[in-house]
This record gives C-alpha cells, sequence and structure tokens, in this order.
C-alpha cells in the first residue's frame, strides 16, 4: 500500500518579482527515498524551502499528511518534518548543546530543561553520526564536515516522519558522504523514515534513492520524475545539463552510474 | 553529564548573587560617611531619626536599587539584542533609542518644559524620546509582517546619527547653563532623588527579566541563524517582535532614568557569555546579576575617588569595562 506523506499541487514560487518553479505537482510517498536532481539555479533548494515555511508559495497547495503546512502549527510540524540545511551556520555552543536543541520542539510550555530522555536521545543519534566525540567541543571549531554530521543528529534527535536534506554530502569526504548515506538509507529502512533530499551529484543520487526529480531550469518545470533508471539517461542529461556523458550500469549495485565524456575522448570516440 | 550542567549552573548562579551581595554591602558602607559594615543591623533595626538611618535610607538604598536595576536592565537588553541581532558588536545604544532620548532631554532643558510639570520632565522627555525612536525603527523595519533584522540595526543606528547630530545642533545654539545641564544629563548618573521613578525602574527591570525567560529557548534557537530556528518550530516573527520591544523598554527606562552609561551593556553579556557559555537559559540571569553588580561598584567608585566631587559613571564603567574586557581577551583564546 502506498500512502502519500506530502503533496505538492501545482506549486509555483520564486524570490519577489522572479518565479523560479513553475506548476510544480509531486507526492512523496511514506518510506521512500525521494531525490530532488537539477542543474545549478534548478530551483532544487527553492522546492525544498517551500516545503519548510520558508518560502511562500505564490501559487498552489503543499500538503503534509493531508493538511495545508500552512495550518499546521510550528512546532507540531518540527515535530514531524525535520530540515539539515545547505551550510550549518556555526554558533558559539558545544556539539551537545547544538544537537540537544533538536528537542526544542518537544518542550512543553514552561518546560525549561531538557529531560533524561531528551539526553539519552541526543546521546544515541551523536553515536550513530560519528560526532559524540565531539561532543563537547564547540560548533566553530570543528571541520565543515563534522558540523553536517552534527547538523544530521540534530534532525534525527527531533524523530521525525519526514526528513529533508538539502545537499547532505557536500562537504564531506568519500568515507563520510557513504557513512552517511547508507545511515540514511538505513533509517529509512529501520524506521520507514522518508527521505526527500537535494542531491548534486548524480551518482550518489542514483545509488540511494528510491526515486528522482529531475528539474527543468529552462522553465523551471519538472523534467521526469521516475526512477533512477528512468530519469537517468543519455539523452535527459544531454538536454537538462547540457553536457554529453555515457550511462553503464554500476557493476555492484546494478544502479545506473554516469561518465563523463571530457571533450578529447569524444572527439576520438567520433572518429 | 546531566547533573554536571545543572550544577555548574547552579554554582554560577550561588557565586554572582554572593558577587551581588558583597557590591550592595560594598555599596551601602562606603561613601563620604563612612558606615561600618558592622554598624548597620543596629541602624537598621533601631536607628530611625539618626543622621546615619537617613543616609542609608534616603541617598545610598535608593542610588544603590538603581545602579542594580539599570545596570542590570542594560546588560540584559545587551544579551537580548546580541542574541537576536547574532551580532556582538550590538549593544542597547546600537538601536537609537539613546539618541532619541537624549533628543527628548534637550529639548525639554531647552524649552524649559521641567518649568511646567516639574523635574518629572526630564525622565518623561527622555522616555517619550526613546518611546518615539522604537516606534520608527519598528515601522520602518516591519515589512510584510516581518522583521528584517539587518535593515533594523541599519536604521537605527542611522536614526542614532541623526538625533546625536541635532543634540548637537541644540547644544550649539543653548545657552551656557543649558548646555551644561544638558551634558551633564548625557554623561549619566545614578543620583535620582525622585523615590518613585527609582522603584519604576526597580520594576521594570525585573518585569523584563521575568518576560525575557518566556523567549530564552527562542533565543537559543535564534543563534542558529533564523531558518534552523523557523525549522526547529520557533516562531522567529513573533519572538523577534516581543524581544525587541522588551529590550527597547528596557533600555528606554534606563536612559530616561539615568542618562546615558556607556558600555554596561556591551561589555557584561560578552564577560558572562565567556564565563557561563551562550546558552540564553542562565545567559540571562547571569548578565543580569552581573550588570547590577558591576553597575553598583563602578557607581561606589564615581562618587568616591574624587570625593567629594563625583565622576560621571559611564567613565568608569568604560575605563574599568575596557580595560578589564581587553586584558580577558587578549589573556585568553576566545572567540566571539
Amino acid at each position: 500500500m502506498t500512502e502519500t506523506i506530502l503533496e505538492i499541487q501545482n506549486l509555483s514560487c520564486g524570490y519577489g518579482e522572479k518565479t523560479i518553479l513553475r506548476d510544480i505537482s509531486l507526492n512523496v510517498i511514506t518510506g521512500e527515498i525521494l531525490s530532488i536532481i537539477g542543474p545549478n539555479g534548478s530551483g532544487k533548494t527553492t522546492l525544498l524551502k517551500s516545503v519548510t515555511h520558508i518560502i511562500q508559495p505564490a501559487k498552489g497547495k503543499i500538503l503534509f499528511q493531508g493538511k495545508e503546512i500552512q495550518s499546521i502549527p510550528r512546532n507540531e510540524f518540527a515535530r514531524k518534518v525535520a530540515v539539515v540545511g545547505q551550510a550549518v551556520e556555526p554558533a558559539r555552543m558545544t556539539v551537545k548543546e547544538y544537537v540537544l536543541l533538536g528537542r526544542l520542539p518537544y518542550f512543553r510550555r514552561y518546560q525549561f530543561m531538557e529531560t533524561g530522555n531528551d539526553r539519552r536521545l541526543a546521546q544515541h543519534y551523536m553515536e550513530l553520526t560519528h560526532t559524540d566525540s565531539l561532543q563537547n567541543q564547540l560548533m566553530t571549531e570543528i571541520s565543515g564536515g563534522e558540523r553536517q554530521l552534527a547538523s544530521i543528529a540534530r534532525a534525527l534527535v527531533q524523530e521525525p516522519t519526514l526528513l529533508l536534506l538539502d545537499e547532505p554530502t557536500s562537504h564531506l569526504d568519500i568515507t563520510h558522504q557513504a557513512q552517511i548515506l547508507s545511515l540514511i538509507r538505513r533509517l529509512n529502512q529501520d524506521l520507514r523514515l522518508t527521505v526527500l533530499m537535494v542531491v548534486h551529484d548524480l551518482n550518489l543520487a542514483s545509488e540511494y534513492s528510491d526515486r528522482l526529480i529531475l528539474l527543468n531550469k529552462q522553465n523551471g518545470r519538472i523534467y521526469r520524475t521516475g526512477t533512477p533508471e528512468e530519469v537517468l539517461t543519455e539523452p535527459a542529461i544531454r538536454e537538462i545539463y547540457n553536457t554529453p556523458v555515457l550511462i553503464e550500469k554500476n557493476p555492484l549495485s546494478g544502479k545506473p552510474c554516469i561518465f563523463l565524456s571530457p571533450e578529447n575522448c569524444h572527439k576520438r570516440e567520433l572518429i | 553529564m546531566k547533573n554536571g550542567k545543572r550544577k555548574n549552573w547552579f554554582s554560577m548562579l550561588l557565586i554572582l548573587v554572593i558577587l551581588l551581595l558583597l557590591s550592595c554591602i560594598f555599596a551601602l558602607c562606603t561613601g563620604s560617611a563612612g558606615i561600618p559594615i558592622r554598624n548597620i543591623p543596629e541602624i537598621l533595626i533601631n536607628g530611625s531619626g539618626t543622621v546615619e538611618h537617613s543616609i542609608l535610607f534616603h541617598i545610598r538604598l535608593p542610588r544603590l536599587m538603581l545602579a542594580l536595576s539599570i545596570g542590570g536592565a542594560l546588560s540584559l537588553a545587551g544579551v537580548i539584542l546580541q542574541g537576536m541581532f547574532r551580532n556582538p558588536l550590538v549593544e542597547p545604544y546600537t538601536l537609537g533609542i539613546s539618541g532619541g532620548a537624549s533628543l527628548g532631554v534637550c529639548l525639554n532643558i531647552l524649552f524649559k518644559w521641567y518649568a511646567l510639570i516639574g523635574v518629572i520632565a526630564y525622565p518623561l522627555s527622555g522616555f517619550l524620546g526613546a518611546i518615539l525612536v522604537i516606534v520608527i525603527v519598528y515601522s520602518i523595519s516591519m515589512k510584510k509582517g516581518d522583521l528584517k533584522t539587518n535593515s533594523m540595526l541599519l536604521i537605527g543606528v542611522m536614526i542614532s546619527f541623526v538625533s546625536s547630530s541635532l543634540v548637537m545642533l541644540l547644544m550649539a545654539i543653548s545657552h551656557s547653563e543649558d548646555l551644561q545641564s544638558i551634558i551633564f544629563w548625557i554623561m549619566g548618573s545614578l543620583d535620582e532623588p525622585n523615590m518613585i521613578l527609582v522603584k519604576m525602574a526597580v520594576a521594570g527591570s525585573i518585569t523584563g527579566l521575568l518576560l525575557s525567560y518566556c523567549f530564552c529557548l527562542d533565543l537559543n534557537a535564534l543563534a542558529l541563524g533564523e531558518e534552523e530556528a523557523i525549522h526547529l518550530g520557533v516562531q522567529t516573527e513573533r519572538s523577534k517582535r516581543y524581544l525587541f520591544i522588551i529590550a527597547s523598554i528596557l533600555t528606554g527606562l534606563s536612559v530616561s532614568v539615568a542618562g546615558i552609561i556607556m558600555f554596561v551593556g556591551l561589555i557584561v553579556p560578552h564577560f558572562m557569555r565567556m564565563t557561563v557559555g551562550s546558552d540564553h537559559r542562565i545567559l540571562l540571569i547571569g548578565s543580569f546579576l552581573a550588570g547590577a553588580s558591576f553597575l553598583t561598584v563602578c557607581d561606589v567608585i564615581s562618587r568616591t575617588i574624587v570625593a567629594p566631587l563625583e565622576l560621571p559613571v559611564g567613565v568608569i564603567t568604560g575605563i574599568i569595562g575596557g580595560v578589564v574586557f581587553i586584558y580577558v581577551l587578549s589573556r585568553r583564546q576566545v572567540s566571539l
């Protein structure tokens, strides 16, 4: 049975006069990992921001669990939807304090201190994201990648049903890229956590997503939605990214894998 | 770990309260007529009518109360504003509130409103000037129901410049005796004979402290930036609006009662952030207590160091605060 957790209907939005996204409709199905891909400036982050109340849609509706997101109280929304932003702005607090802030939506009125349960959860997710060894360091004094890991721990502490990630692996080395995406995959399977993420790297998107959404920068619409095999085709990539590529099956996973064809190789092939 | 943090906060609070009590005793004992500590309980119990009793009750106690509440209010306003603007250079006077208050008081002195309605005209005109600035800053930066923090800061700074230029203009065209009272007022003093105003300052600062605690967790979330705070379920516009109002009323109240006392609202919050950390649950009360003690001690120094003359307390807060702050900053590797 497939049920929709997030439904976007005919969404158009942008910044001021400038419309970035036009007439976007999509469904996020409970339990899937859905990745948004597309060239720079195609509105991937904008789409995510419109789901998280940061950008008001100019047209269209966004429904979370059947309710319009504007009508859901913010802290209730934050208990169900957690967001990991693109760049984590470092604040002068320890990693542990930062991760514990993820429990904020659960604070009752007049509650002042974290409960034992809050601290247990923070500890648990810091261990999962390998940030527990950093917990007493300041956020300003750890690396960008470590900050990203802490940010994921903070989001998981919110115990969301839907996790939104904006380029979760952009500052990470391949060890951590694989680690984080495998972790997300595992959480997705174990907790049935639904994930909607923006991914820049097409191969990572292909490897770790159930479905992909390819945005078209030319008109701000969705170019194609579907499984990695359906979306990542040579003509599609050539049209959207304006770059010749070669697509093969990854021998290990069977997912499509994209190879750039640099100009000189390309010519040689033609000859 | 859990109890570590709470214990840590508790001991910090204890230290601050002890410091506060010590500075209170120091303030009550020191002055042109030295009153030894051991005599104080006796004077309090059955000394009514004596000279010492009236010195304690009518001179030193009101002054102490005012120092405590103004010091606390300014530091608290500083913490709130630095927190919501995420800018370590903001202080209560950055938003132009002090400029508005000085302009109000200047007008009062020049047009002799005090002759019409009495001494109350000084704080009243100051407060009206402050409120006017608050309303201007607030309504300009309020666009589409959303407070734009950066434009708010810039507008505040500009209003501050405009009003200080106007004050200069007024000073240039005023008579010398008016000039002197303007300068005295602007330099700030904790000498306030009107007991009602003292009580208002005390009540206002404590109310501000209590209200600010409704938003301490929001301030913690805002430290991550506005978008992150929204993601954590914080109603950022509402919190920012209330925090701005709390901070500006606190500032307006202090400025109109005690004039412009610089540095307290800038240095104390930084100092506390270095010692207790940046969690606003402890930082708010910590800064309030530390600011109260700091201003009390500075005031004692300002009225005794060149006795029988009195230095403006702003001079002392600036010198002591600035020097200590630079010392601490250069000794420890701290990032703000």
